[in-house]
């Protein structure tokens, strides 16, 4: 029973970073209708820098939330170089733009911090203060930051003027555009948004898994998995999704499939999902007019 | 009409001559590019004509790698004769893949393929089929000996001047398959597809069976440039399977040109020798290039080399 449970809160810890992802993308899809292959690495990338910073002598939390900030940045800035010029065109050209970046982005990593595995410093104690048997202390600590993170993001779209403006332009561009919204630039902060999480993302997963370029390869797909799960369009669908993988991910590789196989999970979830339930868990059914 | 037989033989010609005038490392590397060729080939009849994306066909290459390996392995088959039945098992695979396929379309699609190639490598490492597929060592082959012994320009028929060949004679065939394909019925309805899904069910192409067809098809060419690429290499191994080989696939279709076929040609050449070219700058280069190319070309030149070709050509005709 202890292990069963150890299996299920570590489940649960990891769900919250593939909870984390899975938001990334559906924030994405949600103003844009795109999902972004280049999601994951971009989050390595930025877990990269800063991990260079601590390296530097840069104290945790200072380097966690200046990484954010050039997470943020850094995805409006892709966003407005690489995305814009392709904003309208069909949708392999999209694709193809978007695994263009994933490749620019591993190598990138490769190249600035070269492929040795590093260790990533957890700001957390290693003890958890509550179920320290169940529990470690940075599983803890990552639960708190990506529910905090949620919470953030919920109150931004619910309560504050831009997070409506952004709503706005995804559900309705042309009216949007009407009242005075600037739809493309809100696209832009809705990369900008998803990439800072990512960052957060990522920041959390690094301790766990070590650092190297292709940290977040796995992940994304996890994070893809549970924003299937969830429903694509509906935020809170891929936040209980990624907390379904996690644990399910869990459990399967302890008891029933072993841990070699734990990305084939991932797969069957995702061409399950699509071929049963295409509109996930908690999705709204979504109706083309022919 | 003349001058362009003259050409043509003038270049087959010096196809066949090439392999004797390169040392056998060149060769070797010719080999794969056409391996390659053929795999582009496979992407491009689903991505380029019939408009699914697909970021996995390197799983179907594994596929058909290791049905080649495996058979030769365990089954003592000759290298040639293992070659159907990488079609046939990859053709397989690609139906399935196809079903789903037929509920996904763009984002999605690509997404689910993707997760297959990711997913290929930690298959074929599993401990349960490890008696066969040799785990993560993979399987040693032998290159199959050439039939007769040959000697011009003061070299030796090597085994990869034999393997050139021979992969010269399949790529030829796939290429002219895929062409009559392209210009059957089934070719007009996989195009009609993609541009006007809804008016082509209208004029009575059988939606389903087509795309999943399609689908099959293209794995299966995908498979057999597997199996090739297993017996010119001699060696395999699931970490040879990285998901970044479906996006160097795809990356051949698009500098080649998407919904061209003699594109296959320059994608491969691009995948095979531009690598080589960026290592020099930096281990990580070639990937760096790749993505910096593969964004330019979409916004530049959406329509690859062969596009550029066709703009020249129709250039001098005015």
């Amino acid at each position: 029973m202890d292990g069963f449970l150890l299996q299920i809160f570590s489940g649960l810890a990891n769900g919250s970073i593939y909870a984390a992802v899975g938001l990334a993308l559906v924030m994405i899809y949600q103003s844009t209708h795109h999902i972004n292959f280049a999601q994951g690495e971009m989050a390595t990338f930025a877990t990269f820098i800063a991990w260079s910073l601590i390296e530097n002598g840069m104290s945790y939390w200072l380097a966690f939330f200046l990484t954010v900030g050039i997470a943020f940045v850094g995805g409006l800035v892709v966003q407005r170089i690489f995305i814009r010029p392709v904003e309208r065109a069909p949708i392999l050209n999209n694709v193809i733009v978007f695994v263009g970046l994933l490749v620019i982005f591993n190598a990138m990593s490769g190249w600035i911090f070269d492929h040795t595995v590093k260790a990533f410093a957890s700001p957390f104690p290693t003890v958890s203060a509550v179920f320290p048997k169940y529990i470690s202390g940075h599983q803890l600590g990552s639960l708190g930051v990506t529910l905090a993170v949620l919470l953030v993001v919920y109150l931004f779209f619910r309560y504050t003027p831009i997070g409506l403006a952004m709503r706005a332009a995804a559900q309705n561009p042309d009216s949007a555009s009407l009242v005075g919204i600037r739809v493309s630039w809100m696209l832009a902060l809705g990369w900008g948004l998803a990439s800072a999480i990512g960052a957060v993302a990522g920041m959390m997963m690094a301790p766990v898994m070590f650092l190297d370029p292709n940290l977040m390869a796995g992940i994304l797909l996890y994070g893809f998995a549970a924003a299937l799960l969830g429903g694509i369009d509906n935020p809170w669908g891929a936040v209980i999704g990624g907390f379904i993988v996690g644990v399910l991910e869990n459990i399967l590789g302890a008891y029933v499939i072993g841990s070699d196989l734990k990305l084939t999970v991932a797969l069957v979830l995702i061409v399950g999902t699509l071929t049963l339930k295409p509109n996930g868990l908690f999705g709204r059914r979504v109706i083309t007019r022919v | 009409m003349k001058i362009r037989t003259l050409t043509l033989i003038i270049v087959a010609l010096a196809v066949l001559v090439l392999p004797w005038l390169l040392t056998n490392f060149r060769v070797f590397q010719l080999n794969l590019m056409i391996v390659y060729a053929i795999a582009v080939l496979g992407l491009n009849l689903l991505t380029g004509y019939g408009g699914q994306i697909s970021l996995g066909h390197g799983a179907f290459y594994a596929i058909g790698a290791y049905t080649a390996a495996v058979l030769m392995d365990q089954a003592s088959f000759s290298a040639y004769a293992t070659i159907p039945f990488a079609a046939v098992v990859c053709f397989a695979a690609g139906v399935l893949m196809g079903f789903p396929a037929l509920r996904l379309g763009g984002h999605y699609l690509a997404l689910a393929t993707f997760a297959l190639a990711m997913a290929v490598p930690q298959l074929l490492k599993y401990k349960g089929i490890e008696a066969y597929t040799g785990g993560v060592q993979g399987i040693v082959l032998s290159k199959p000996e050439p039939l007769f012994e040959l000697e011009f320009l003061g070299q030796r028929l090597s085994e990869d001047r034999w393997m050139f060949y021979f992969l010269l004679i399949v790529a030829v065939v796939m290429f002219w398959l895929a062409k009559n394909l392209i210009n059957s019925r089934m070719g007009r309805a996989i195009v009609a597809i993609r541009d006007q899904p809804i008016a082509a069910s209208a004029l009575g192409v059988q939606l389903a069976t087509v795309k999943t067809l399609t689908f099959g098809i293209s794995a299966a060419y995908t498979g057999v440039a597997g199996a090739l690429g297993a017996i010119a290499v001699a060696y395999v191994a699931p970490d040879s399977f990285h998901s970044f080989l479906s996006i160097s696939f795809l990356v051949g279709a698009v500098v080649g040109g998407l919904g061209s076929i003699p594109g296959a040609l320059f994608g491969a050449a691009f995948i095979q020798f531009i690598p080589n070219i960026a290592d020099e700058i930096s281990k990580c280069a070639p990937w760096a290039v790749y993505g910096a190319i593969l964004i330019a070309l979409i916004y530049v030149a959406p329509g690859g080399v062969m596009g550029m070709l066709n703009k020249l050509k129709k250039g001098d005709a005015k």
